[in-house]
């Protein structure tokens, strides 16, 4: 699967829940590049914004979308990686901000 | 004098790749990271070195003439470097 692709499989399925991308293609692309790796490289699509332990059982808070997208949407607008935002957000009528990390840092291992 | 600057970054992270962009765009030089490609004790010993930084161990983190910066903001690195 190419970056492409996996942008248009994850938008058909998320788009429907209000979880739009970033409308900076740039941004966003690079993203579904930055998941790709993460995939090869751990066998699962962890959050290419974070820190990610290896296994999958360790890593299951940040496989992308990671269970602090809701609140991060709720909150600012836009998730931890800016991938996934609100419609409000992409059309500028909320204020983007530094969305800060909301993962415990104990879910980091050692 | 050049500014004394430190990038902890992750190879895949988006706003480390802009943060590290934008450095590059202002001419300055800086030292960087990639704490997802280290293993074992480098990457233990590195986890601890980012968390007496910025507890929460989010990247970016950088460092900017002793200052700690958490995240990418155009606004604070320009600060931090005196622009």
């Amino acid at each position: 699967m190419n970056a492409q692709q996996l942008h248009d499989t994850l938008q058909k399925i998320q788009e429907p829940k209000g979880c739009y991308f970033n409308a900076d293609a740039s941004m966003t692309m690079a993203l579904m590049e930055s998941l790709l790796a993460t995939k090869e490289r751990l066998g699962y699509m962890a959050c290419p914004c974070r820190l990610a332990n290896g296994t999958f059982e360790a890593d299951r808070d940040i496989v992308c979308p990671c269970e602090y997208r809701a609140a991060d949407m709720d909150e600012y607008g836009a998730c931890f990686c800016g991938l996934y935002v609100t419609k409000e957000w992409n059309e500028g009528g909320r204020e983007r901000v530094y969305v800060p990390e909301r993962r415990p840092v104990e879910r980091i291992l050692g | 004098m050049a500014p004394e600057v430190k990038v902890y970054a992750l190879s895949t992270c988006i706003h480390c790749k802009n943060a590290k962009e934008y450095l590059d765009q202002c001419g300055v030089k800086y030292d960087c990271v990639h704490v997802d490609q280290l293993t074992g004790d480098e990457r233990k010993a590195m986890v601890e070195e980012v968390k007496k930084l910025n507890p929460s161990v989010s990247f970016p983190t950088l460092v900017i003439d002793g200052k700690v910066l958490v995240g990418f903001d155009k606004a604070k690195v320009d600060e931090a470097l005196g622009k």
